[in-house]
């Protein structure tokens, strides 16, 4: 039985690489478009390629690892009668030596990481004076639907003249984009998987996020923390388009929500 | 497959005579006797495993059938919806899954029955050094099981802001079903948790300080002590983080406070009273608490694990001391990591740089630990029993789990992972393939102690092979599913245009889950039957070193019949110096005369 049992701890390395292989293999059945999702964002190829040298990484110590497990439990099977038992209290070079390999990999993983985090996360983008580029936009989570603010003719959010909109965010293609987020009630999380971004929302808290959008299309915005029962559905759609379709929805949305102004403004009078 | 050896000492009454002394309430129900609260402890936990793995089963109903009918209980248990899943419903499922499994399940079964039951044994004590205070730990146990059952009976269908419960869904009522008197109930529950955990916890440290046999130093210490120990000085000091942090939960949902509500708040159309606090403060003390407890929840198991490994590979555990030091580096490093969980909570980036080198270095002495497993089996004369079995798996799992939580550790790549269900597959690797197959070894080893029998070896196979690879069906998965962004939480991802297609992988890992539950009846069967009918073994069936095993099979109150004298370590299998191969701790050197170590 001890040849069965080291079989089956020698599946665990190969089915283990096997399923990663056919999901990274997107077009292959079964696992049909299981892994990273389309990246039309600028700076997520890195991302995905962190993921990949860390998964590469990891990948070469989980299968080294697994087949030495492997190959011990055969060779020394008590079953097979494996020879005399190594009577063996540890040895002190090794122990050196597996303390510092693993110690210097993984503070270079940790290095390795560092500019990328802070181009995502520190760096907010500068116009040519130097200047922090303003938020298009501001995005507000709320149980259960995202309220997206644009800053209206005056460029200032915050101003009666800003326009909404509800769970619908359009984006020009190829722009440096920064998008204040806030939250209402509730912690929610903002998610774009498809541009590689996710930040939580924090009642108080104002943030930005930013991104470069490099492909039209329409991709999902979802909420990725619990915010209560009606989480799963909180879900909006991201719209990239070139300048021009943006500019025209825009000044499409605005006349829709003027006009309706208006219709408040005669009630008052 | 090797043959169980056989006892080599023939009674297995030998201290049964003061069991029968006083009344059966006072021997059975509030016991002072260590072994009979860990067994307390141990039972109380197994019932609330089959709680919580249910609950699980409903969670992966709805990800596999989202909105249809559950078949047969459904129509019984949401009638309302017409045997559906609601939507506030699985927020209930996965928050009180994951308090079940933590809160009851994992902590107490670790620190509670094992800790309990072998820490005296093991050290060569008659008790803890504070019995009363002991039975005290198990009986505060009740307020919490009667909180938290409470809570599935509240308005709302129990508590539904996860295992988590960050404010302000937790923190305002108005915010979700249960986040009414289910979540009072909640906090609750988990503060009496605390205050049983902190009781064993100052006992544990005590009695292992204390109350060692003679020639017990130390570093003659089994590695589970070890563990239990370095275990107890954790849950000491992060536990009053907690605790306060729940108090301050309390207050600001019962009588005004403003801890961690901000000014201006509107959910769900009513404003909150108070403001003036800070949501992500919660986090911080939350995790403060909850990062240092993962490790509460893996070191014992780590420490159970070395103990099977190097009784079945007959050899000594490789680098003792190095896997001592590991276990203290993992402590300590593990009260400087919790911002991990936090990188995109709206903490400042910069400290998540300086929490993501901490995070890695702690991968570094799971690393030592996982090689000295190898260097034990390696050269060693394997014996594939079960708990042997259970013993390797977790090492195999383990080197899974503990690889993935790399990915997460490097912050740019959390940015995309971060709550998806590749954080799901990590956490489930450690504590289920990992912490929870561990226990299984564990109880398969230590059963012969606990109830002077054997477990019945095939259908110990059985159950372990069943469970091995249904768990790898369940979890493995996961980590593509997080690899594709499916977030974790949601009663539907389907919703999602970017997650449709991964509905027949849901269906599969669905399957696997019930089979994988459903394998647990063959442990449950094997568990009972064998109290009854399982082969009466003597002291030591495993031929073992451990002092435990020179105790009768179940040790009388009082533990052992003899004054036990330490001579050597727990791990010297195959040692040239006696022609067996195992050399008991308590045996005399040859030819010496009998001197014990100073303590």
């Amino acid at each position: 039985m001890g040849r069965f049992w080291s079989l089956l701890f020698l599946l665990v390395p190969i089915l283990g690489v096997g399923v990663f292989a056919c999901a990274i293999m997107t077009n292959s059945a079964p696992l049909y478009d299981h892994w990273f999702p389309e990246d039309i964002s600028a700076h997520g190829y890195v991302i995905d390629n962190l993921f990949n040298s860390i998964m590469y990484l990891t990948g070469f110590i989980f299968i080294g690892t697994g087949i030495a497990l492997f190959w011990f439990l055969w060779k020394y099977d008590a079953a097979k009668d494996p020879g005399p038992v190594k009577f063996s209290h540890g040895n002190h070079t090794l122990e050196v030596v597996w303390s510092i390999l693993p110690a210097a990999t993984l503070l270079f993983i940790a290095i390795y990481q560092m500019n990328a985090w802070a181009d995502v996360k520190l760096m907010r983008p500068m116009d040519d004076q130097g200047q922090p580029v303003r938020p298009i936009a501001e995005v507000m989570g709320r149980q259960f639907e995202w309220r997206i603010r644009y800053a209206g003719p005056d460029e200032v959010l915050g101003t009666p003249d800003d326009l909404f909109t509800v769970n619908d965010l359009h984006l020009p293609v190829g722009e440096e984009v920064v998008l204040q987020i806030n939250s209402m009630d509730v912690l929610h999380s903002f998610f774009l998987p498809n541009l590689r971004i996710k930040q939580d929302l924090v009642p108080g808290m104002r943030q930005f996020v930013w991104f470069k959008p490099l492909k039209s299309g329409q991709y999902d915005i979802i909420c990725a923390e619990l915010c209560g029962w009606g989480h799963y559905k909180m879900k909006g759609l991201v719209t990239i388009e070139p300048q021009e379709n943006f500019d025209r929805w825009y000044a499409q949305t605005e006349a829709e929500q003027l006009k309706d102004a208006f219709a408040v403004s005669d009630e008052e009078e | 497959m090797s043959s169980i050896p056989a006892g080599s000492h023939a009674d297995t009454h030998g201290g049964h005579s003061e069991m029968t002394v006083g009344s059966f309430i006072s021997t059975y129900v509030f016991s002072r006797d260590h072994k009979i609260i860990g067994i307390q402890f141990l039972f109380s936990t197994l019932l609330w495993f089959l709680v919580g793995g249910l609950l699980a089963l409903g969670i992966r109903w709805q990800l596999a059938y989202p909105w249809s009918d559950m078949p047969f209980i459904g129509k019984i248990l949401f009638s309302q919806e017409g045997g559906q899943i609601s939507p506030e419903y699985y927020t209930v499922l996965f928050t009180m899954h994951a308090t079940v499994m933590i809160f009851f399940v994992i902590i107490p079964i670790l620190a509670g029955a094992f800790g309990n039951f072998l820490i005296p044994l093991m050290i060569g004590a008659d008790d803890m050094a504070f019995p009363t205070l002991n039975m005290l730990s198990y009986w505060f146990m009740w307020p919490a099981f009667i909180c938290i059952g409470m809570s599935f009976f509240s308005p709302g269908g129990g508590a539904a802001s996860g295992w988590t419960s960050y404010p302000p869904l937790s923190a305002v009522v108005a915010a979700s079903p249960g986040s009414g008197q289910a979540q009072t109930l909640w906090l609750l529950g988990v503060t009496f948790v605390g205050v049983s955990s902190m009781m064993g916890s100052v006992n544990y440290m005590t009695t292992i300080i204390q109350m060692r046999a003679p020639g017990m130093t130390m570093f003659r210490l089994p590695l589970t002590i070890w563990s239990m120990f370095i275990t107890a000085i954790l849950q000491a000091f992060a536990l009053p983080i907690l605790t306060a942090a729940g108090v301050m939960q309390l207050m600001d949902r019962m009588i005004g406070t403003g801890f961690f509500l901000p000014e201006g708040l509107v959910v769900n159309n009513s404003v909150a009273a108070s403001g003036g606090g800070q949501p992500l403060l919660w986090q911080h003390l939350f995790w403060f608490y909850s990062h240092p407890a993962v490790y509460i929840m893996i070191l014992p198991a780590m420490g159970m694990v070395s103990d099977i490994i190097s009784c079945f590979a007959r050899k000594p555990i490789f680098g003792y001391k190095p896997m001592v030091y590991s276990i203290s580096a993992i402590a300590g490093l593990g009260f400087i990591v919790w911002g991990h969980h936090m990188f995109l909570s709206g903490m400042h980036p910069i400290l998540g740089m300086t929490f993501m080198v901490a995070t890695m270095m702690i991968a570094l002495p799971s690393a030592v630990k996982v090689f000295n497993w190898l260097g034990t089996i390696w050269g060693g004369h394997v014996q594939f029993t079960t708990p042997m079995l259970f013993a390797i798996s977790f090492v195999s799992m383990f080197i899974i789990g503990g690889l993935s939580g790399i990915f997460m550790a490097a912050t740019p790549v959390d940015i995309f992972i971060h709550d998806t269900y590749f954080i799901v597959a990590h956490f489930h690797y450690v504590l289920f393939a990992g912490t929870a197959m561990a226990v299984f070894g564990a109880i398969y080893f230590w059963y012969p102690k606990m109830f002077g029998r054997m477990m019945n070896e095939p259908l110990g196979k059985l159950h372990f092979f069943l469970t091995f690879i249904f768990l790898n069906g369940t979890f493995f998965t996961m980590h593509v599913l997080g690899a594709v962004g499916f977030p974790r939480r949601l009663a539907d991802p389907y919703h999602y245009e970017t997650f449709r297609h991964l509905l027949p992988m849901n269906r599969f890992m669905t399957w696997c889950a019930i089979a994988m539950v459903l394998s647990q009846v063959i442990f449950a069967f094997n568990f009972i039957y064998s109290m009854f009918f399982g082969k009466a073994v003597g002291r030591n069936p495993w031929n073992a070193n451990g002092l435990e095993w020179m105790a009768p099979s179940p040790p009388g109150h009082g533990n052992f019949d003899f004054q036990p004298v330490v001579y050597r370590g727990p791990y010297e299998y195959g040692s040239p110096e006696t022609d067996k191969d195992y050399y008991p701790q308590t045996e005399p050197p040859p030819e010496e005369p009998a001197k014990p170590a100073v303590t």
